[in-house]
């Protein structure tokens, strides 16, 4: 019997079988942000445990609420900042230098296909796009992670969804997983991991498989996973270029990972997405989801672009082109928060933040901020936000406010009509 | 190891996420206790009162998938605060799972035919929950019922809840 990629990278990082279904692996990075490790640190101070397994495979940024917003979240930034010089880890990202984690570690250089990454955030999934095994975990798994990098999991038993056909125009890898999730529901890939292969995700460039695979957990699953390709060799060639002869030297190498033919599933499921238009959740779970033409005329208060899901410069690219020269309904106020400094600088040179500007929308500097309602642009109560983000919880973005999830495309031109519609870059009938 | 008896909470819906157990905006705290007040203060269920439905509860029963979405540990930390050790449900999410667990506290999944005879056997009435961690068993009792469920702890699950948490267990053997 054949392995799948993920139980392939999972045996090569396996240390112990303690007990049944259980397995403890080996950690090839730790990352870590302002929200969840502080605690980890203070429980460890408080063991008298204040020690890292190896300084140069921790990772670490203050993301979420950025510059601080108050004395709390100054509080938190100031743990992890001494922390990091108290051990001597050389990757930490400070204000300035820092950005929505997601898109930050692997715009670095710090994933490579066949690592095992934990992060204690859910959509460190998010990795899974270059071919790793890496689920989020909570703070006591991140501080055992910090202490010993190891980290405890069952076995992982894959659900295989194979993406064929043709996408439309204005059609993204954000309206894919959306469908997805609308498929297989918000409990479909529990403890699963969800591979997405076939020729839609051979043809997507490492963007739109970060998008993908960053929603996996929406499903419930463990991580997504894509098989590493030149797209992912294209992506990482200035951090592996000392490494390999060549970038075909760096693929063949990579290669060998992808899930052999004969592999075992829980279960594939195959969808042909040529007849898919843009979507939109509706509702408070994320597979909640409609086609946009649907909910076309849902009155928004707030637009928001960014996020580790859709905030990387490809997302802007597609946001940009569906504004145009348009400005913004002024019954909307519109937000754009670049993912990182690096896609905000380029956002910079190409134009964009011109078009965005000119549009009237609000630029802020890179944070997670107001995709988890911690700041810059939380709801007020009965507000209504279009949104780039992966999650439309109550309450997730303020206090009885209520979330739309789209494609940047989709939340550029929700941002011009000043209610939820097609942008002009979806053509129907091509 | 950690108490798991207790009266019952009864939360008749699946999909509760950890963004409902405890908002977003208070995980800028740093100490667990900060976060007593807030647990289940944005849980989107008929006739539930955060302010006095749980204050005198220790275990939860559920639906599906329970604990989803966001990852934050800050989830059993606001249970564990206001004494919930416990949580019963037919499912859950992996991370909050694992996370209970981590903690020594326990949430246990118990088949969705059970699930449901609970509920309509017990919700509504006052019920106190006794849990033989030995025997693996719950006694469900009201003033005038009785009834015992088994379950199931795995062999890590329980030297975790025995061990108090992950990080002992992990120090100890790696
Ligand atoms: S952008 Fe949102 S979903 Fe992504 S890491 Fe930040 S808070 Fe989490």
């Amino acid at each position: 019997m054949g392995k799948t990629i993920a139980e392939k990278i999972f045996d090569s990082h396996l240390i112990d079988n303690p007990h049944g279904d259980m397995h403890i692996i080996r950690l090839d990075a730790v990352f870590c942000h302002e929200i969840t490790t502080p605690m980890a640190i203070n429980d460890l101070l408080q063991r008298g445990k204040d020690k890292v397994f190896d300084p140069d495979k921790i990772k670490v940024v203050i993301d979420h609420v950025s510059p601080a917003k108050d004395s709390k979240t100054a509080q938190q930034g100031k743990i992890l900042r001494d922390w990091t010089r108290r051990h001597q880890i050389p990757d930490f990202f400070d204000i300035g230098r820092n950005g929505v984690c997601h898109a930050l570690f692997p715009e670095k250089g710090f994933v490579r296909p066949g690592f095992t990454i934990t992060m204690g955030d859910s959509h460190t999934c998010t990795y899974g796009a270059f071919g790793v095994f890496s689920p989020g975990v909570g703070t006591t798994d991140t501080e055992v992670a910090i202490l010993k990098g190891i980290c405890a999991f069952r076995y992982p038993k894959t659900i295989k969804i194979d993406i064929s056909g043709r996408l439309k125009a204005g059609v993204f890898a954000k309206d894919v997983i959306l469908h997805i999730i609308g498929q297989i529901g918000v409990n479909g890939a529990t403890d699963k991991v969800i591979e997405f292969a076939g020729p839609v995700v051979d043809e997507m460039d490492m963007a739109a498989r970060m998008t993908l695979c960053n929603m996996a957990v929406e499903a419930g699953g463990t991580c997504g996973i894509c098989y590493p390709d030149m797209h992912t060799v294209d992506y990482l060639w200035p951090y592996i270029q000392a490494e390999y002869s060549s970038k075909e030297a760096a693929l063949a190498a990579f290669q060998p990972l992808a899930s052999d033919p004969d592999a075992d599933y829980e279960a594939v499921i195959t969808i042909d997405v040529s007849e898919l238009s843009p979507m939109v959740t509706h509702g408070n779970q994320p597979d909640r989801v409609k086609p946009v033409e649907e909910m076309q005329g849902t009155v928004v208060d707030q637009v928001y672009i960014g996020s580790c899901t859709n905030g990387r410069i490809e997302d802007l690219q597609a946001a940009a082109s569906a504004l145009g020269k348009n400005k913004i309904s002024p019954r909307v106020r519109a937000i754009l928060s670049p993912a990182t400094p690096e896609t905000y600088q380029k956002a910079l040179d190409q134009g964009l933040i011109k078009i965005f500007m000119d549009a009237g929308f609000c630029v802020t500097n890179p944070t997670c901020g107001a995709c988890l309602g911690m700041s810059n642009g939380v709801l007020a109560e009965g507000e209504v936000c279009a949104s780039t983000t992966n999650r439309n919880f109550n309450g997730r973005m303020g206090k009885g406010g209520r979330i739309h999830l789209m494609s940047p495309a989709t939340a550029a031109a929700t941002a011009v009509a000043g209610h939820i519609a097609n942008s002009s870059l979806y053509r129907k009938d091509k | 190891m950690k108490s798991f008896n207790g009266k019952v909470l009864f939360l008749d819906r699946s999909d509760i996420n950890t963004d409902e157990i405890i908002p977003a905006k208070y995980l800028t705290e740093i100490s667990k206790e900060a976060l007593k007040p807030h647990l289940l203060e944005d849980l989107s269920l008929e006739e539930f009162d955060p302010q006095t439905d749980h204050a005198d509860k220790n275990v939860i029963l559920s639906r599906s998938n329970f604990g989803c979405g966001s990852s934050r540990e800050h989830a059993p930390w606001a249970l564990e605060v206001n004494d919930i050790n416990l949580v019963i449900a037919a499912s859950f999410a992996r991370i909050f799972r694992q996370n209970m667990y981590n903690n020594g506290m326990m949430a246990m999944e118990l088949p969705p035919e059970t699930i449901d005879r609970l509920f309509s056997s017990f919700s509504g009435a006052e019920t106190t929950l006794e849990t033989n961690l030995h025997e693996q068993v719950f006694i469900f009792r009201t003033a005038d019922r009785e009834e015992c469920v088994s379950f199931d702890l795995s062999g890590f699950d329980r030297e975790l809840v025995e061990a108090g948490g992950w990080v002992e267990y992990a120090d100890s053997k790696y």
